[in-house]
């Protein structure tokens, strides 16, 4: 084997430009996989982010806005669930009307637990002015769609009309959350305020956002059986976005598709040179063969030599497609300074992209390696 | 003197299986006794080539024995035949064959690698001495492939040597050399036979060089044609 590899070795650095060559060939390989692979899952962990991770991913919630009452066994229960990240006991109260000066608007007012639906809704980063939060009783943030459509301002007094019971709030900040829906219709409130506004000490809903987003129709359909005695509904984000999840599904599989072939085309170009290889260095496994080396001995040359080629084919790669993702965040961006896809750089799949163009290139080798093998010396001889 | 080879009624058919089979040696027995130094003449195509890669164990005889330092080898595996070649028996070809990749002192060495012992420094030394006998302690250093033809022979001498095997079998050894330095490796393969009694077994077209030999053995259309023993 120390033999086997000493040989390759020397096989391979004694042709340096056509060892180069190939290495390159691995490298590029490598590297298209590394790009594609992390560029798709930049993208995709962007898209998910974007479009769910400012939102509940799976919500508990009686049919008709009915009333959850002995919530807190059930958020206890929550809270011991280790695949959530958060729990945020809410209440949201549709067909109330803000009015001011005559001029009035449909809202949904949400209650909640502020300091743990933070973590789902992330207001602070959204908030237009200041960074003062609702913390006393009827005190309200606005989306920055009412603010235009009212004309009020912060400071401001506006009345609240529910089912014909007015209440009056003071507005202490606008959020912007960058949807159109959410800023002309959401009025947001401490949980406290909302129940005191819907006279009673229940939850309208309970809202949870998961460690790992993709296990939430398991989670879903494990909660669905257990609160179904109490008559709670549960909803998930995944069923809530069929489209979205096909349309990354489609990506996942162009993306494998690419790597596949890109993986094809590599093995079959190590295969080929090596082959050539075989018929070039015949006169010396010829040589060898006579010297008494084993066949078994004969063929790992080649084997070694596919995996030597694999391993700086995978290096190079890695390097060669970790410089094209740098560029790509620093020459592809969009108009404000940020990367079109932000980065994504996962440290297992590169290794995985490495571990199998060493494989592939071993593989590659075989072929080569069991012709090697099969040499025998009176057809060098004859040949010469 | 005991035997270092013995064929028994050796034939030898190529293209076996087609429909016409070309028989090169027929039912040809021969004895090489140790420590002797032979040559092998005849014409080409006479079937010399092919007996000394029977002798050699790199072509099977198609029927007889070859029974080599007292071990029948018909019905050895490849990897017994294989470790046999590189205990017993080294090779020296017209074209040389040495690994270009490699230096002399490497191509030396590599028999002796290829048997999986460690690398010793008596070996190395080993390796050094026979790179001496034959001239080349100066380019030791040098790639295979930047030798001259002569040099590059005398590697494959000495490569042939480092097991220490009992038989060195030679096909046209000095077929592709100027006559000065054929002259020069025939005295050096003399030589080595005295002092390391090894067997030699050479083919050669060369009556001069055959005629230096203890014996003559004429090949000619795959039988022995002519046997001479040199009395010394």
């Amino acid at each position: 084997m120390k033999l086997a590899l000493h040989i390759a070795w020397r096989f391979l650095s004694s042709a340096k430009r056509q060892t180069l060559i190939i290495v390159l060939g691995i490298a590029v390989g490598v590297s298209v996989q590394v790009f594609i692979g992390s560029l798709i899952s930049g993208l995709q962990k962007s898209l998910v982010d974007t479009t769910i991770g400012s939102s509940s991913h799976i919500t508990l919630s009686k049919d008709e806005f009915g009333l959850i009452d002995d919530y807190d066994i059930i958020i206890d229960y929550l809270n011991e669930v280790d695949s959530l990240s958060v729990v945020v006991p809410t209440v949201t109260l549709p067909e109330g009307i803000l009015s001011k000066d005559l001029i009035t608007k449909e809202i949904l007012l949400r209650g909640f637990d502020l300091s743990l639906a933070e973590r789902i809704y992330k207001f602070e980063d959204k908030l237009t002015d200041g960074n003062q939060m609702p913390d006393q009783p009827f005190e309200i943030i606005l989306g920055i769609g009412l603010k235009q459509a009212l004309g009020v301002n912060v400071g401001d007094q506006i009345d609240y009309e529910l089912r014909g019971v007015p209440q009056t709030f003071t507005i202490v900040n606008f959020f912007d959350f960058k949807v159109n829906v959410i800023n002309q219709t959401w009025a947001v409130t401490t949980l406290e305020t909302a129940q005191t506004v819907l006279n009673s000490p229940s939850l309208t809903s309970i809202e949870t956002q998961m460690k790992d987003v993709f296990q939430a129709r398991i989670i879903a359909s494990a909660f669905t059986e257990i609160f179904a005695s109490e008559g709670i509904g549960v909803t998930n984000w995944m069923d809530l976005n069929e489209e979205l999840l096909s349309g990354l599904n489609g990506q996942s599989t162009s993306s494998t598709m690419i790597q596949v072939f890109v993986i094809i085309s590599v093995v079959l170009g190590i295969s080929s040179v090596l082959a050539i290889t075989v018929l070039q260095k015949s006169k010396q496994i010829g040589i060898l063969k006579a010297m008494g080396i084993k066949d078994r001995d004969a063929s790992f040359v080649f084997l070694f030599e596919g995996f030597i080629l694999g391993i700086f084919g995978a290096i190079g790669g890695i390097l060669l497609g970790l410089g094209l993702l740098y560029s790509f965040q620093t020459f592809a961006l969009n108009p404000d300074g940020t990367p079109v896809v932000p980065l994504f750089i996962e440290p297992s799949f590169i290794m995985l992209s490495a571990l199998i163009a060493l494989i592939a290139s071993t593989l590659a080798a075989l072929i080569p390696a069991i012709k090697s093998s099969k040499l025998t010396v009176i057809e060098v001889i004859r040949n010469a | 003197m005991p035997k270092i080879v013995e064929l028994k009624n050796i034939n030898k058919v190529y293209g076996e299986k087609t429909p016409n089979p070309t028989q090169v040696v027929f039912d040809l027995s021969l004895d090489i006794e140790e420590e002797t130094f032979n040559s092998i003449i005849g014409q080409s195509g006479s079937g010399k080539s092919t007996l000394l890669n029977i002798l050699g164990t790199l072509d099977k005889a198609t029927s007889g024995d070859v029974i080599i330092n007292g071990k029948n080898t018909q019905n050895m595996s490849k990897n017994e035949l294989s470790t046999l070649r590189n205990e017993t028996i080294g090779f020296i070809f017209q074209f040389h064959y040495l690994l270009p990749e490699f230096t002399a002192l490497e191509n030396v060495l590599m028999p002796y690698k290829i048997s999986k012992k460690p690398i010793t420094l008596d070996v190395i030394n080993r390796a050094n001495e026979l790179l001496e006998i034959v001239g080349l302690t100066k380019v030791k250093n040098n790639l295979a492939m930047n030798m001259s033809g002569g040099q590059q022979q005398r590697v494959a001498i000495a490569r042939a040597l480092i097991n220490n095997p009992k038989m060195i079998l030679a096909d046209e050894p000095t077929g592709n050399l100027d006559s000065d330095t054929t002259e020069q490796v025939y005295t050096l393969l003399r030589e080595i036979n005295k002092r390391y009694k090894t067997t030699f077994i050479i083919i050669t077209h060369d009556r001069h060089i055959a005629e230096k030999a203890d014996r003559i053995i004429e090949i000619k259309d795959g039988r022995i044609n002519l046997d001479i023993q040199k009395l010394n």
